[in-house]
């Protein structure tokens, strides 16, 4: 047999399609039904679909995630259900399908479960909104669009949630669209979202531009409707994440014969030869049979139909191969060695590419991918630079990254739990999983890598420095989430895709934490905002210039008293965002700068130290800004004494979400670690590294080798140093910001003497106005040109064809007028007077009549005379 | 009867003819072959040539009649010469006895009381009499050209002659030519009766010499019309 | 001479012309009706003359005088029918000016 892959075996289920279909429907109502339901029924019935429904989605997505994913066999951990055919025309075929894996169920998980918390958050948040029922229902239409996103088994379903969420984010920023500037906001995170579609699209379709003829690299049976083949595939194991042993560590458990736990994948498992790998894999086998589960053999199928058909109750794949729909029975996996019907052909489905790409022939070489990696476009220019980088495009566009990061801070005009959702916990992840997702793409090609390694590292520290003196809380938490992104594209750029994933995680949790916290000092401070109005601004120097503005940092102080749950849950996450040990941001980041120094999958060698490099000082200056946004607001006095009087604590429903997400992100780091205990210090792989590991590790044998052999003693240097960054980060915002009186006089001291760099940092390098006179003024000018060339030129054109037609017709009509008639009335004129002149033959006269008869007989004698015989 | 030119001119051929006759009768040869037929058929031939010039070139209408009856009785004259004795006769009897006295009668019942002289040789003399000499001449010349096959004469009476030919091959334009003459008859009688019984409504009256109709001149026509 | 003086058909076909072109003369060139038919029997009369002598000098029997008896005949139906229309003409017109009778012109 040629061809041997780690083919991604998949079990088919019923009812993945209702986890987006409850917000779907949540939307639908509210949207159409909405304004109707308000004012018979008030808001109650409103946010009762719209929380419900969420809770429903959650309830099933968490039902199969633990119900479904969890227990089955690592190799088999792939839930998918195929709706309807979308596109079913000749080659292609693209199916509304969705898919479990231990990605995307962790994302539906985190989105699912955060959606609901900030749902309920909002019924206390927007509770004297007018237009309750029209934020419920985007706020659902945003839920089911992420969801379709995350859960979508191919490219184009990813497209539909991509841009989908890309509108609800439109819609929700311009929630309050009466105010124009808000609404503006709106528009420009839609249209700098779209230059990123753009990116997508581009990387979309040169992927399969790229993947066109590939199978006429691959031998194999011609699949009955299309181009495809199908190919028998031997298979192989399932991939697990090298996580470097350590040179020298004792052997796994594999070694001493001992069956290996199914969820454990052993660190030593790595470096085994393929024959142990085998072994390895039979004995699964042997194991799940003696656990007296069937043993059902998925051998290639007979020459069947093409599509997923049921044949008598069994489903059958693209290749004809079985499939029965078994939800609740465990089945052993394919064993190895067995043959499997691998389809390579066009298709948009993750899993078949994937499945394409891992194809290796038997001396090891994967043809499917050499060939998307040979392949050049336009003067040779690899195929993959495209690809990766429109696919990043994409991402940056979506994540905020440079350079499509500018509409992040605006899009904090937003309602705050908006802000929470979109801005910090699901939308501005879906880059991040996107490239998580299409690891077997991005692996290919190093350039992409480092690429994405390298924006996501300036970002890091970019848009930190931005942060450090931003006034509006809701600012600092924006730059300070588009920072985090780029720690998420470091962890995805440099290969280890579950340190990006998990991050992803756990900086949903504590940024919406800290997201649902700021809206809670906002909600407070509103009160005391409208109680300031019609008093004069009160005499206190340290406040804002706008002193009603319930955002700016400087007209708070002291509220930590006032409002404790907030501050103390503020608290706690501002611990995990700077990274501090015993919360899930330490472990997370730590793990990622722990990558960044040591794989060597970059361009360049010295690509990974310059990462890590700014990823750490941007380390620092999270740390620093998150805590000066809560010296600022929490702690020292209050600005006023009618701060005392009228800010208070946040109605339970909201503090007891933000207790919630608190918990949550200290619990996240149980799964990235072993009970607190990092994974350097244990060198056991951290629970999420194992399980994300058959999703994310699809050609990871790509990886070239660390170039750093595992060196303890350096990875524990490099965390220490990351925990004192954080400590000094700390530490500078205390000492800078405890006393604000002091604040003052310092602040005005750095202006001045480092007034350059100050202006650079505070108007956010100007990267807005940069902007504004190159693109934006750009574009209004090319619509300028095109109005004026449409106006004159091409008006132009018509008015003087219409013009032209006129002297045609004109021309005719007088040729008709002139000619025509007069040809027939000159004819008629000619008759006329010819006739008048014959007419005076007839005479009356009797005598010319008779003269006329002689002459006549006189000419015809002459006539007889000269032609006839007697003649001349 | 004033003489016009051509009656000149026919006068003195047959003067010339005379005198040649006469000058050749002096010569032997001639006087042998002339013989009174040939006189007499100079004679009545110039008779009638005479009479015809007269009734084409006289001003009086009155000459012109009588000097038709010459020409018929000249005619007459030269039937007998060629032996048709019945025709010749018939000729006298019905031309002359009947058609000139018809004819006579009518220039006399037409004569209009103003003027007996009317100008005849108006404008038509210019078209009319070179258009005759040009077709005598063809005339003559194709009949004296010809060679026609002659033979000699029978005198014979032709009367029984020509009454069997009238019963036998000629006997439907005999009966024809009877009805012919009975239709003459009515039809002159029809024509010339006096239009007096217009009371009656019979005919639509003929427009008046004196209404506008178009006259003399020869006006353009499309003027006409309008009025 | 020979030809003058011996007189054969030519001669009386030259007598017949010769009243054939006063007759076409007087029809051409007179105004009074009554003129113009003495000219249509002065034509006649050629004609006849024609027949005759053809008659006597070519062999065809009598023939030629039947059809000049026919045409005196014809002649004379011919003069009756005329001169009653002059007569009407005459009526009517009050003159047989042929210059008169032109109200069929137009």
């Amino acid at each position: 047999m040629p061809y041997s892959a780690a083919v991604q075996e998949f079990v088919r289920v019923h009812g993945l399609w209702l986890i987006p279909f409850f917000p779907a429907m949540g939307a639908l109502i509210n949207c159409v039904f909405g304004a109707l339901i308000q004012k018979k029924w008030g808001k109650r019935p409103v946010h009762i679909i719209a929380v419900g429904t969420m809770v429903l989605s959650s309830v099933t997505a968490l039902y199969f995630f633990f119900g479904l994913l969890l227990p089955r066999d690592p190799a088999q951990r792939f839930l998918l259900e195929e709706v309807f055919p979308m596109i079913d025309i000749g080659a292609v075929r693209v199916m509304f399908a969705f898919a479990m894996d231990p990605l995307s169920g962790v994302m539906a998980c985190m989105v699912t479960v955060v959606a609901t918390a900030i749902h309920i958050y909002s019924m206390g948040y927007m509770a004297d909104e007018e237009s309750y029922w029209r934020y419920f229902g985007y706020l659902n239409l945003f839920c089911f669009s992420m969801l379709l996103l995350v859960l979508g088994d191919n490219f184009i379903l990813m497209f539909f949630g991509w841009e989908g969420v890309g509108l609800c984010s439109y819609l929700l920023i311009g929630f309050w669209y009466k105010d124009t500037a808000k609404a503006k906001a709106g528009m420009k995170a839609f249209i700098v979202n779209r230059i990123g579609d753009f990116g997508f699209i581009v990387g979309m379709f040169t992927l399969f531009w790229g993947l066109l003829g590939m199978w006429d690299a691959v031998p194999g049976k011609m699949s009955k409707v299309d181009d495809g083949r199908c190919i028998p595939v031997m298979t192989k194991p399932m991939p697990v994440s090298k996580h470097a042993a350590p040179a020298g560590d004792k052997p796994g458990p594999a070694h001493h014969g001992g069956l290996p736990a199914p969820q454990a994948g052993p660190r030593a498992r790595q470096g085994a030869s393929p024959g142990v790998r085998a072994e390895r894999a039979r004995k699964t086998l042997m194991a799940a049979m003696a656990d007296g589960i069937i043993s059902t053999a998925h051998a290639a199928g007979p020459d069947q139909p093409h599509s997923p058909q049921r044949l008598g109750g069994i489903q059958l794949g693209r290749c004809g191969e079985k499939q029965e729909g078994l939800r609740f029975l465990a089945q052993p996996p394919v064993s190895v060695g067995q043959t499997q019907q691998v389809y390579v052909g066009p298709t948009v489905s993750f899993r078949e590419i994937r499945d394409q790409l891992a194809i290796e022939d038997s001396s090891g070489k994967r043809v499917v991918a050499d060939h998307l990696k040979n392949g050049t476009l336009w003067f040779g220019i690899p195929l993959l630079i495209f690809v990766t980088f429109g696919f990043f495009l994409g991402a940056t566009g979506k994540s905020a990254q440079i350079p499509l990061y500018t509409w992040l801070p605006d899009a904090m005009a937003g309602p705050t739990p908006v802000s929470a959702l979109i801005h910090a916990a699901t939308m501005v992840t879906a880059g991040v999983y996107m490239v998580a997702r299409l690891n077997f793409i991005f692996i290919l090609s190093p350039e992409g890598m480092t690429l994405v390694a390298l924006v996501g590292g300036l970002t890091a520290l970019l848009a930190a420095t931005i942060g450090l003196f931003q006034y509006d809380i809701k600012k600092v938490l924006a730059y300070s989430t588009v920072s985090q992104l780029g720690y998420m594209f470091v962890g995805v750029g440099v290969g280890a895709y579950w340190v990006g994933i998990y991050h992803l995680v756990a900086h949903a949790f504590f940024k919406a934490c800290l997201f649902l916290g700021s809206g809670s000092v906002i909600h407070g401070m509103h009160d005391l905002v409208h109680h300031r109005h019609g008093h004069g601004p009160p005499p206190d120097l340290r406040l804002a210039p706008d002193p009603t503005d319930p955002q700016d940092m400087r007209n708070m102080g002291g509220l930590g008293k006032l409002m404790p749950h907030t501050a103390r849950t503020y608290l706690i996450a501002c611990f995990a965002i700077s990274g501090i040990p015993l919360f899930s941001g330490f472990y997370s980041k730590d793990e990622i700068l722990w990558k960044a120094f040591s794989m060597g999958n970059m361009s360049w060698p010295w690509a990974g130290k310059l990462i890590w490099a700014l990823c750490a000082l941007g380390a620092m200056c999270t740390a620093f800004y998150m805590f000066r946004s809560y010296f600022m607001t929490f702690r020292g006095r209050p600005a006023t004494e009618e701060h005392v009087k009228h800010v208070h604590e946040s109605p339970r429903s909201m503090t007891w979400v933000l207790w919630f997400l608190a918990i949550g992100a200290v619990l996240m780091s149980l799964v990235g670690s072993t009970v607190f205990v990092p994974a350097a210090i244990t060198h056991k792989t951290p629970w999420i590294e194992s399980f994300l590991a058959p999703a994310t590790a699809a050609l990871s044998d790509a990886f070239q080798k660390p170039s750093l052999t595992h060196n303890v003693v350096l990875e524990w240097a490099l965390m220490g140093l990351s925990v004192v960054l954080a400590v000094i980060g700390i530490f500078g915002a205390w000492f800078w910001y405890k006393d604000l009186s002091r604040t003052e006089a310092r602040m005005e001291w750095a202006k001045r003497n480092w007034r350059f760099v100050h202006v650079l940092v505070f108007n956010k390098y100007f990267v807005d106005e940069i902007y504004n006179a190159t693109f934006v003024r750009g574009f209004h000018l090319l619509a300028r040109a095109l109005g004026w060339f449409d106006l004159r030129v091409v008006d132009g054109l018509v008015n003087a064809s219409s013009w032209a037609l006129r002297m045609l017709a004109s021309f005719f009509g007088a040729v008709d007028y002139k000619l025509v008639d007069g040809a027939v009335n000159g004819v008629a004129d000619t008759v006329i007077g010819a006739g008048r002149r014959v007419r005076r033959i007839q005479s009356g006269r009797i005598n010319a009549y008779v003269m006329g008869v002689a002459f006549g007989v006189v000419v015809l004698l002459f006539v007889v005379w000269f032609s006839g015989p007697m003649g001349r | 009867m004033r003489l016009s030119a051509l009656h000149y001119v026919v006068i003195a051929l047959l003067l010339l003819v005379v005198v040649l006759a006469v000058g050749a009768g002096l010569s032997k040869d001639f006087i042998a072959r002339i013989n009174a037929a040939t006189v007499v058929f100079y004679l009545l031939g110039g008779l009638a040539t005479f009479c015809a010039i007269t009734v084409a070139f006289s001003r009086n209408i009155l000459h012109s009649a009588f000097a038709l009856m010459g020409t018929l009785a000249g005619v007459a004259g030269l039937y007998f010469m060629l032996g048709a004795d019945f025709v010749g006769v018939v000729q006298l009897l019905v031309y002359v006895g009947g058609i000139m006295v018809l004819i006579l009668f009518a220039v006399l019942l037409t004569r209009d009381i103003t003027d007996i002289k009317i100008s005849n040789l108006s404008v038509s003399l210019i078209g009319g009499v070179p258009a005759g000499l040009l077709l005598l001449g063809i005339m003559v010349r194709v009949l004296v050209g010809a060679p026609f096959k002659t033979t000699a004469a029978i005198a014979a009476p032709t009367v029984g002659r020509i009454g069997d030919s009238l019963l036998r091959e000629y006997l439907l334009p005999f009966e024809v030519a009877s009805v012919i003459l009975l239709m003459a008859l009515v039809g002159g009688m029809v024509i010339a009766r006096r239009a007096v019984k217009e009371e009656a409504g019979e005919g639509v009256p003929l427009p008046h010499p004196g209404a506008p109709h178009p006259g003399r001149e020869d006006r353009h026509p499309s003027s006409e019309a309008n009025t | 001479m020979t030809a003058l003086v011996s007189v054969g058909l030519p001669h009386y076909l030259v007598v017949a012309a010769l009243l054939f072109m006063a007759g076409l003369i007087t029809v051409a060139t007179r105004r009074n009706a009554v003129a113009i038919l003495m000219g249509v029997e002065l034509i006649l009369n050629a004609a006849s003359l024609n027949f005759v002598a053809f008659s006597r000098f070519v062999h065809g029997g009598v023939a030629g005088q039947v059809f000049s008896l026919f045409i005196i005949l014809l002649a004379a139906a011919e003069a009756c029918i005329a001169l009653a229309i002059v007569l009407s003409i005459f009526r009517n017109f009050k003159s047989v000016d042929v210059f008169n009778t032109t109200t069929l012109r137009e």
